[in-house]
């Protein structure tokens, strides 16, 4: 972009903190289903900035998966991105991408760990075949080259032997190390923003933590950003530096990670954290939050927690609130936090 | 071990299909290098009269037909047309019909649609007559319109199955995942789905082989096929008919030739189907 400019704008947007790395806004993404529209992920905004550890927190079906597969444009039939939503991702509009173009990102700047490490890879291909693609198809190397950094990418996540695991099939491999062959494949073209999506879900506790080391090193190493979408709330206490809560399609609060854990300020954050189990604080029974998520095709009117929340008062049914400023680079999406008459009407 | 080579390994134990896989080879063998096996040239008629309808003998393995011509060599270049035939339109069947499936599975659900729906109305042709039709208006077809027509007639039941599999490959989680690292629709088609079809393909062209030269036999056996005096299967029964009692083994050994062939491609069939899905065994 080298255009004779005229002199540059007088006056730049006063201080703009650095664009971020990944941005959503208002996305919004629906199914259309035989029991209505369902509209999975209802208008969320987030912002990943480089190099840093983002939280997604939420229970089975909030919308947090699809989420992430939005941001890579990957919502197939009869899932549809609505008009409106924006994916910027490092500067562009991923949203607005030509189909050729929207592939050179995926797997190159911005790749995507799924949950299971069983049935990620394909079986009848070499894992390390599928680590050497990925590399072909974002960089202009020979296949020599390609096995060579595949081999390397396969040693860097671990993995003993590599030259000859190169050549294995996912079937000859245990779930760690099938896990740890999808982190070679997305981290093979460097990254700078990865999506793990429940990436320890599937695995055993003790090799979930050396998975997530072996994440946490790869990612100082590479300087990446990371947005971990998990439901396990000890997950992201441990690994994140600021957490975005969703809940029924949108995101119901956003902080950073020790402050949203010292003091949640949404209602269902709260009920979230009420129901870990904690060894220092024995209980008859664990907390849990009253209710069902609703299904997607029939959110409720008003604030969508309301039916479970136990400080829902008639606002809450009437109206659905945004998010609302609860302290420094905090917002939750709860009337409690609107100042005025409502909070006297709070129990 | 690759998949294939476990398939293989699974097939070789599977004993029916080995006999068959035995026989396939040797008709191929036989086939090939009739030249070189046959006793006799097929066209020979060396004494009409005298040498007409001679039972098995020594000079003739097989007897004699009505012309005084060699029974097992006809055979023998019979082979070639049935074999050649049956192999040539149903590798081209397979080929249109998993191409046709792959669009279908890989293309919008209209497009889908639109060549299902054709595929619906294809299948609901009579086949045979089709051919026989075609056949009867053009006289002296060449065999690449046999193996055509064939083809084009049969490659539905394919399309369906290969779009199935596609179907369901589209949405299982590694094809999800190779689209997450980049892979486009063709990288897509080439590395993920092709080596999942291999085994319906496979299975399905070993299957239409058998059916085909019965097929092409039937044709023959009608004389619409090859065209005498050439020798098919076909047309050597249609010649043995008339004197099945007076000379049956100008038309038994066809015949018989015939049912082992097709019930060998079943077998072999059938037995690489369970090796690709030992699941299914049982």
């Amino acid at each position: 972009m080298s255009e004779p400019l005229a002199p540059p704008a007088a006056a730049p947007a006063p201080a703009p903190s650095p664009a971020p790395l990944l941005e959503l806004a208002d996305l919004r993404v629906t199914f259309a289903t035989e029991e209505g529209v369902a509209r999975a992920v209802d208008g969320v905004a987030l912002v990943v900035q480089a190099g840093e550890t983002v939280g997604l927190v939420g229970e089975s079906g909030c919308g947090k998966s699809v989420t992430a597969l939005a941001v890579l444009r990957l919502v197939e039939h009869p899932g549809l991105i609505a008009h409106g939503s924006r994916v910027r991702f490092e500067g562009r509009d991923l949203l607005a991408l030509a189909e050729r173009d929207i592939r050179a990102v995926r797997g190159n700047h911005l790749a995507l760990i799924v949950q299971e490490p069983a049935s990620a890879l394909n079986p009848v291909l070499t894992v390390g075949s599928q680590i050497a693609e990925v590399i072909r198809a974002h960089q202009q190397v020979t296949r020599g080259e390609a096995r060579r950094r595949a081999v390397e990418m396969l040693k860097a996540v671990g993995i003993p032997d590599a030259e000859q695991r190169y050549g294995h099939y996912a079937h000859q491999l245990s779930g760690g190390m099938r896990q740890r062959v999808l982190i070679a494949i997305a981290l093979a073209c460097r990254p700078h923003l990865l999506i793990a999506d429940e990436p320890t879900t599937a695995l055993d506790v003790t090799i979930q933590a050396e998975i997530l080391e072996l994440l946490d090193g790869l990612q100082r190493q590479m300087g990446m950003a990371v947005l971990l979408i998990t439901h396990n709330l000890g997950l992201v206490a441990e690994r994140t530096k600021r957490v975005y809560v969703m809940y029924a399609g949108q995101i119901v609060e956003s902080a950073p990670t020790e402050a949203l854990f010292a003091a949640p300020a949404h209602p269902y954050t709260q009920g979230l954290m009420a129901a870990v189990p904690r060894p220092d604080a024995p209980r008859e029974r664990l907390a849990a939050i009253p209710g069902q998520v609703p299904p997607a095709t029939a959110w409720p009117a008003g604030c969508r927690f309301h039916p479970r929340c136990p400080l829902a008062w008639e606002k809450c049914r009437a109206e659905l609130p945004p998010l609302l400023p609860a302290g420094a680079g905090r917002e939750a999406r709860c009337w409690l936090l609107a100042d005025g008459p409502h909070v006297e009407a709070a129990p | 071990m690759s998949p294939l080579r476990r398939a293989w390994a699974r097939f070789r134990r599977h004993r029916f299909a080995a006999a068959g896989a035995v026989i396939v080879a040797a008709l191929a063998f036989a086939a090939l290098a009739a030249p070189l096996l046959a006793p006799a040239d097929p066209l020979a008629q060396p004494d009409p009269v005298g040498l007409q309808n001679q039972p098995p003998s020594a000079e003739h393995v097989l007897g004699t037909d009505r012309y005084s011509r060699d029974v097992l060599s006809r055979l023998l270049y019979g082979a070639r047309v049935s074999l050649g035939i049956g192999a040539a339109a149903a590798l081209l069947a397979v080929t249109i019909g998993a191409g046709v499936g792959l669009a279908a599975g890989l293309a919008s659900p209209g497009v889908d649609q639109l060549l299902m729906r054709g595929v619906d109305v294809a299948m609901a042709l009579p086949r045979v007559f089709l051919i026989l039709l075609v056949l009867a208006l053009w006289e002296n077809a060449p065999a690449g319109a046999v193996i055509g027509l064939i083809a084009v007639t049969g490659w539905f039941r394919t399309s369906r199955v290969v779009r199935a599999v596609v179907l369901r490959l589209r949405e299982a989680e590694f094809v999800q995942a190779a689209r997450a690292l980049g892979s486009g629709r063709m990288d897509l088609a080439r590395r993920h789905l092709l080596p999942h079809l291999a085994p319906t393909v496979i299975v399905s062209v070993t299957l239409d082989v058998g059916n085909i030269i019965l097929l092409e036999s039937g044709l023959s056996y009608l004389g619409l096929g090859v065209r005498p005096p050439a020798p098919s299967w076909g047309n050597m029964i249609l010649e043995g008919k008339d004197q099945l009692f007076s000379a049956p083994w100008v038309a038994a050994a066809p015949g018989v030739a015939l049912l082992l062939t097709v019930a060998a491609f079943n077998l072999v069939g059938d037995g690489l189907q369970d090796a690709f899905d030992p699941r299914r065994n049982r």
